[in-house]
């Protein structure tokens, strides 16, 4: 087509270029609107699903601690769920987030500069280990090693009634909020080391040459620079432990109980009970799950836009000072 | 302008004493000193505590270590060296306490994961294994998985990337705003609820069976935001310069996206999609819901169950016996040795291409 | 206040590259000492070796003594941070801290040694913002963000940041060439001011600006590019600009090269 320069074909030419344009544009806009249809078709069978499982549902679907899904009538609600999902991705955010903080400025301002690099490296490939061998490790390795440390934390914390152990293994929330954090330890590091290391140079000379220490340094350019960036890579952390199935699945004992005791088995989370539940459920169960997966979708859609919202302020922010 | 600045310099302020440069410093060695001190007092406690987990005694050092520091620096340097002190401590603490299990887990899984791997695992499927015993591998997982993920790149990659050029080339009006919100909104969308998605869609209302190619649906939908952002990310690295002098030499625009701005970009998107790539091989929750699992090999992804290889890991952990361990350390292995080379293949091809640019 | 500087065989290093080599000088105390040579001598380089600044670059080394009165900045045992609180450093670009307010800029440094109690840092910030010239433009707006002033005024604020601390000397990189000429010369008169309570020592590109602010003058070259920058003399300025003695100093200032 690039070689069809007579004058009298130049019209046609053009005719068929315009034709080319026509189609590209028509096939990438449709990739767009195709993608938009997904998101809106998940939205339109999850819910479909979920309020026929909720319509049938005879006890309380948000307040319930039962799950009956297969029972006739059908009674099942999302508290237990609700709970352990929150409380072992909380915990693992607040498990994290000051340890990835630290390695984070570790890599941007301690390490000797030759260990900096390998170790941004060695981060990255962490947060890309797949889920299951988390748990894999998680079960058979991390399970039978926090025994001891429960029993010890039994001893001189269980008067909180929160970390009360009578032995037995460590299949507890707890253990799933600690293999949370190592799982969304990398991707916390990451994003906080690649906000520091923007952090203005010269902001940190100017407090040097004041006379301030390296930590006094830190605390006067570096973490207010950082802190906004520091807010949303938790907040993606929390996004990601609150959808995690497969290493909770592996390492929490579950039932549908809440108990004081964090250490305590028992539990469970929404994606862990899908994961569980699924083999043996019936067409209303499989509903339920869905509908107990929707949950899961909007508190992970409110916590993902939230970090969002953090990053769009902290652009402006970093504009006007620019 | 004030002219009184010199005037106003009076002479009998308390200005602190600065005489002198030299400040009481602990010597070089001193942290390492703390450290072994801690160490040594932490294994001690442990041992006369008759704390049988290793884990507090490091916790327990890590604390004392940290205690000593202050303690010592403040003392001998004054608060605010300290403080700085404890603060480099601090991060250090932090840093090992995190290289911990990180590195055990890689640990675990290498040393547990080579017993039982070799050749004839990876070449034979579980068929007609009995769980309780060595023996069989991972071969119909690997085709499983293999499948799976091909199908999902190839639904997700075309997609994805002509979603990214509609937004960089074309996207400017309400459509555009749109399909950027909603694949930041696709980005967290959790694997088991991808996985339910097909689940309620194709399997229940469409009546379909399990099959992999249900499971490279759910995959696809997990793989497409990635690929669309790092596309994205890509094609705008390309200087606006090489757009004009295309279109300036009459070249349409379409033209000019296939044969000036994609060749351009053609690593970083390459790395983009190798990346999203490692990143669904691991996913196992919705190979879970729609794939169901086999022990035999099935080379049809359109037809009845499969298995992958984070399912079998998933399966062969909850057989709970020691044969099935070995093999979930071993396919655990082998899956991450697989996401660890297409992430270095992937950041090699980023490396090589990018000074092109 | 303000101390003499004596600086004798000072090398410094970035990596295995010397960037200068074997510098001695001596730094009147209350007057003003300007650097000039062509970009890339070692100048700034230099300057920074004054409050150990350069050993916070990547790589960064010095050999050799830099007297302060009598005390060595490199002694044995003498702490890099307490350095640069005696000798303070206004950079080549404004830099006040973007989350802290005018007011908090100034006060900074002080806040860093605690206990100052509010009156005292009240007075002190004020007394530092005249000293900088810049009280009566902002005494207003204290509590507003220090990186919504302009340009110069910013640099200013710097200088009163700098001099709250009340150093012994006062290290001044190119503190004017992100600056327009009014703001320029606004920095200069407020140089002439300083000179009478710090020890000032100014890198300049701008001959001008040297011949205007300094008593004395270091004119510094290298003899090729990669090679390390030397001091080729320093005298009083204005000896310098009207009889130097080495031939390259009079080349460079009459503009036959750099």
């Amino acid at each position: 087509m690039a070689t069809e320069t007579p004058p009298a074909t130049a019209a046609s030419a053009k005719g068929a270029t315009r034709k080319g344009d026509r189609i590209f544009l028509g096939l990438s806009r449709g990739s767009g609107i195709t993608l938009l249809a997904i998101m809106a078709a998940i939205a339109v069978f999850l819910t479909w699903r979920a309020a026929l499982a909720i319509g049938a549902d005879e006890a309380n679907f948000l307040t319930s601690f039962e799950w009956d899904a297969n029972a006739d009538p059908p009674r099942f609600g999302i508290a237990v769920l609700a709970f352990g999902t929150v409380v072992s991705s909380v915990l693992a955010m607040v498990l994290a987030v000051p340890v990835a903080v630290g390695i984070a400025l570790f890599i941007s301002h301690y390490a000797p500069r030759k260990l900096a690099a390998p170790l941004g490296y060695v981060i990255d490939l962490l947060a890309a280990v797949p889920s299951i061998v988390y748990g894999l490790w998680g079960a058979l390795f991390l399970v039978p090693h926090l025994t001891g440390l429960y029993t010890w934390m039994d001893t001189y914390l269980g008067w909180t009634g929160l970390f009360t152990y009578h032995g037995g293994a460590a299949r507890s929330l707890f253990t799933v909020g600690i293999l949370l954090a190592i799982m969304i330890l990398p991707i916390v590091t990451n994003v906080s080391r690649e906000v520091f290391r923007q952090s203005p140079k010269m902001q940190e000379e100017a407090a040097l040459a004041l006379g301030a220490t390296r930590w006094e340094v830190i605390r006067m350019s570096v973490l207010p620079f950082g802190r906004s960036g520091v807010i949303s890579a938790s907040m993606l952390g929390l996004g990601r432990a609150l959808g995690e199935t497969m290493a909770v699945a592996t390492v929490l004992s579950p039932s549908f109980l809440i108990k004081a005791s964090l250490l305590e088995p028992g539990g469970g989370t929404f994606a862990q009970n899908i994961a569980a539940g699924f083999k043996e459920a019936g067409s209303t169960g499989r509903d339920a799950l869905i509908a107990s997966g929707l949950v899961l979708f909007v508190i992970t859609l409110l916590v993902n836009g939230a970090a969002r919202l953090i990053i769009a302020r902290r652009k402006e922010y970093s504009g006007a000072n620019a | 302008m004030s002219r009184t600045a010199v005037a106003d310099a009076p002479v009998d302020r308390a200005a602190p004493p600065v005489s002198t440069l030299r400040q009481p410093r602990l010597p070089r060695w001193a942290p390492l000193g703390l450290a072994a001190v801690a160490a040594v007092l932490g294994i001690g406690i442990g041992l006369v505590g008759g704390l049988d987990s290793r884990l507090q005694w490091g916790l327990i050092a890590a604390v004392l270590y940290l205690g000593l520091t202050a303690v010592l620096a403040s003392t001998v340097e004054g608060t605010r060296q300290a403080k700085d002190r404890l603060a480099t401590s601090v991060i250090w603490v932090c840093f090992l306490l995190a290289v911990v299990p990180l590195a055990s887990l890689l640990w675990e899984t290498l040393v547990r994961g080579a017993k039982v791997l070799d050749g004839y695992f990876l070449t034979h499927s579980m068929s007609g294994v009995i769980t309780l015993e060595p023996g069989g591998g991972i071969y119909h997982a690997l085709i499983g998985t293999l499948e799976q993920v091909g199908l999902a790149t190839l639904i997700a990659a075309p997609l994805g990337l002509l979603t990214a050029v509609y937004l960089v080339e074309y996207g400017t009006g309400r459509l555009a705003k749109a399909i950027t919100f909603f694949v930041d909104v696709m980005t967290g969308i959790p694997s088991i609820v991808a996985g339910l998605f097909i689940l309620s869609f194709w399997i229940i209302i469409l009546d379909f069976g399990y099959s992999g190619f249900a499971g490279a649906m759910a995959l696809a939908i997990l793989m497409m935001p990635i690929v669309v952002r790092s596309t994205e990310e890509m094609l705008k690295l390309v200087p606006n310069e090489l757009r004009e002098a295309s279109l300036a030499l009459g070249v349409p625009k379409w033209k000019t996206i296939i044969k000036v701005v994609l060749p351009t970009a053609v690593g970083g998107i390459t790395t983009g999609i190798m990346l999203a790539v490692a990143r669904i091989a691991g996913e196992s929750a919705p190979i879970l819901l729609l794939v169901f699992g086999s022990a035999e090999i099935n080379n049809n992804p359109f037809d009845g169950a499969q298995s992958s290889l984070p399912y079998f890991i998933y399966e062969q952990w909850a057989l709970g016996n020691e044969a099935s361990y070995d093999r979930a350390w071993a396919a655990a292995l082998v899956l991450i040795a697989f996401v660890m080379i297409l992430n270095l293949v992937a950041r090699g091809i980023a490396r090589w291409k990018a000074p092109k640019h | 206040m303000a101390k003499r500087i004596d600086v004798s065989g000072l090398s410094a290093y970035y990596g295995s590259f010397r960037a200068i080599d074997d510098i001695s000088m001596t730094v009147e105390p209350r007057s003003v000492t300007a650097f000039i040579g062509p970009s890339g001598c070692g100048k700034s380089t230099f300057l920074r070796t004054l409050n150990r600044m350069h050993e916070v670059t990547n790589g960064g080394r010095v050999e050799g003594k830099v007297m302060l009165d009598d005390e060595d900045l490199y002694g044995p045992g003498v702490d890099p941070v307490s350095v640069r609180r005696t000798v303070g450093m206004v950079f080549q670009r404004p830099n006040p801290f973007p989350t802290m307010s005018i007011y908090e800029n100034v006060a900074a440094g002080l806040r860093l040694n605690g206990d100052h109690r509010k009156k005292d840092l009240d007075e002190i910030v004020e007394r530092s913002l005249k000293g900088a010239n810049l009280w009566n433009e902002v005494k207003d707006r204290l509590n507003r963000p220090g990186s919504g002033l302009s340009g110069g005024q910013q640099q200013r604020l710097c200088i009163a940041r700098a001099i709250a601390v009340e150093p012994q000397v006062l290290l001044m990189d190119e503190p004017c060439s992100a600056l327009d000429p009014i703001s320029t010369l606004a920095i200069e008169d407020l140089i002439g001011e300083l000179k009478s309570r710090f020890t000032i020592v100014i890198v300049t590109h701008n001959m001008q600006q040297a011949a205007r602010v300094s008593d004395r003058t270091a004119f510094f070259n290298l003899a090729e590019v990669g090679a390390p920058g030397k001091l080729v003399e320093i005298d009083d300025t204005e000896r310098i600009f009207s009889n130097p003695t080495v031939q390259a100093t009079e080349d460079y200032i009459s503009g036959r090269f750099g």
